[in-house]
């Protein structure tokens, strides 16, 4: 039987875009949902997730047995797991972001506002830029991709950081370990390097 | 490499079907919008802007059918701008597919829906346009309406306020040399892109690949938004890409 894929529904601007991208790679079992029985089935979970980090945890938070469902789908049976964006910042264990938020607190971290050293580095890092892997993780690749954020993933652990990029500091491109990554930059707006990376996620065996 | 200098080529849209803007009046059809926006994201453009010129008295629904279809197969960055006056009109085009909306007339007028668009879908997805016309040396006037109607607010003023309002980013256009072929207002992009800490779109009189050099490193900008020497082959996103490397600044090398 085909995989099927849970392309988590909680009202992020990127949705459907997501969606679109992993039509576009040849995925066929894309399940856009909002169902927590559906996720507590999928063979790969996908988080997407654009905004602030208060609202979108509390969207996610808002759809009864949703997280629970996650918790069990994704650290209990180890499926892989995709956060894009807000997606994967919920991933830390808070974000401070018009007040301080529990994340999910799988990823040691907390998502903060990016603080710069120069006027002439503006905020939100905003457009292509690298990614550059820390070495050792095969999903991520050395390119181009599309970023849109004002704030940003501060690991506590180095070796949960996969790739990085660099805008008046270095930031946190790919967080991750074992069955779960997180990206901070835009696959499903990032042409062909972000479709090659979603590729690679469907055809994750972690 | 330093996060890229953005190169944009803009569709103007009206009644769904992409025009060509001459000083914002004489409009001649040019083509299929999501057409024009697949032929840019295969040739490496690093956004793209639809201005739905129409909007103020068109209805909605025809652009957000071009942003939902664009989205369909279009894998770039997409700004809708035109006709957006509330949070619930940003949100219909952020959930076609559009990943940041361009608030122009209403966040004149009201300029509170800058901060109800950035605190409902963030700072990110909100572009505020500053459509500016020269009205003495130094000092710039905000015009709405495709540069028709005067409001006599400051540009450099409005421009501070969009920020401090919310907006992630500010597109910035000189009314005075739109259509002309001249290049872009330096001194207005400067002079705000220095006022601000988030970044600054020049857009507004490119005629070739120098005047794109110029709006970053004279003006300031963080990215260069072009239409006519795009649309008419004149100039490619991959020489646009290639004159601002060889001008010493990062772009994207085009996969």
């Amino acid at each position: 039987m085909a995989e099927t894929i849970a392309l988590i529904d909680f009202g992020a601007g990127n949705l459907h875009s997501v969606h679109n991208a992993l039509i576009a790679t040849g995925a066929s079992g894309v399940i856009v949902t909002a169902d927590p029985d559906v996720v507590a089935t999928a063979d790969r979970i996908i988080l997407p997730g654009v905004g602030a980090f208060g609202a979108c945890r509390d969207a996610l938070a808002s759809i009864d047995g949703m997280i629970a469902a996650m918790e069990q789908r994704i650290l209990q049976d180890a499926v892989p797991f995709l956060g894009i964006c807000v997606g994967m910042q919920l991933l830390a264990d808070k974000g401070i972001e018009f007040g301080e938020h529990k994340g999910l607190g799988w990823i040691a971290g907390t998502v903060q506002a990016i603080e710069v050293p120069s006027a002439d580095i503006k905020i939100p890092h905003m457009g292509w830029n690298d990614v550059t892997p820390t070495g050792g993780h095969d999903l991520l690749e050395a390119g181009e991709a599309y970023y849109l954020h004002g704030y940003h993933f501060e690991a506590a652990n180095a070796d949960n950081i996969f790739a990085t990029t660099h805008h008046g500091r270095t930031l946190v491109s790919a967080i991750g370990r074992d069955n779960i990554v997180g990206v901070q930059f835009h696959p499903e707006k990032s042409q062909t390097y972000g479709l090659a990376f979603l590729k690679r996620f469907l055809e994750w065996k972690p | 490499m330093a996060v890229r200098i953005r190169v944009i080529p803009c569709l103007d849209v009206a009644g769904g079907r992409v025009v060509k803007g001459v000083n914002f009046v004489d409009l001649q059809d040019a083509g299929d919008p999501v057409e024009q926006a697949r032929a840019y994201d295969a040739a490496g453009a690093d956004e793209l802007c639809f201005l739905d010129i129409g909007a103020s008295h068109e209805k909605r629904d025809t652009i957000i059918d071009v942003v939902r279809r664009t989205a369909e197969v279009c894998f770039m960055p997409v700004t809708v701008g035109g006709g957006v006056r509330t949070a619930d009109d940003a949100r219909a085009l952020l959930m076609a597919g559009a990943d940041k909306v361009a608030v122009n007339s209403a966040a004149v007028t009201r300029p509170e829906v800058v901060s109800d668009i950035a605190g409902r879908f963030g700072s990110q997805c909100m572009v505020a346009s500053i459509d500016a016309r020269k009205v003495a040396e130094g000092r710039w006037e905000i015009f709405t309406h495709g540069g028709r109607t005067s409001t006599g607010i400051d540009a450099l003023e409005h421009a501070v306020r969009m920020a401090e309002l919310g907006a992630g980013e500010l597109l910035v256009t000189s009314m005075d040399r739109d259509g002309t072929r001249d290049g872009y207002d330096l001194s207005l992009t400067r002079v705000i892109a220095d006022a601000v800490s988030i970044p600054v779109v020049a857009s507004g009189g490119v005629g070739n690949l120098a005047h794109m050099v110029d709006g970053v490193i004279k003006g300031g900008a963080n990215a260069v938004l072009a239409a006519s020497i795009f649309h008419f082959g004149q100039h490619s996103v991959a020489e646009a890409h290639d004159a601002l490397r060889d001008a010493g600044l990062p772009a994207r090398h085009d996969s």
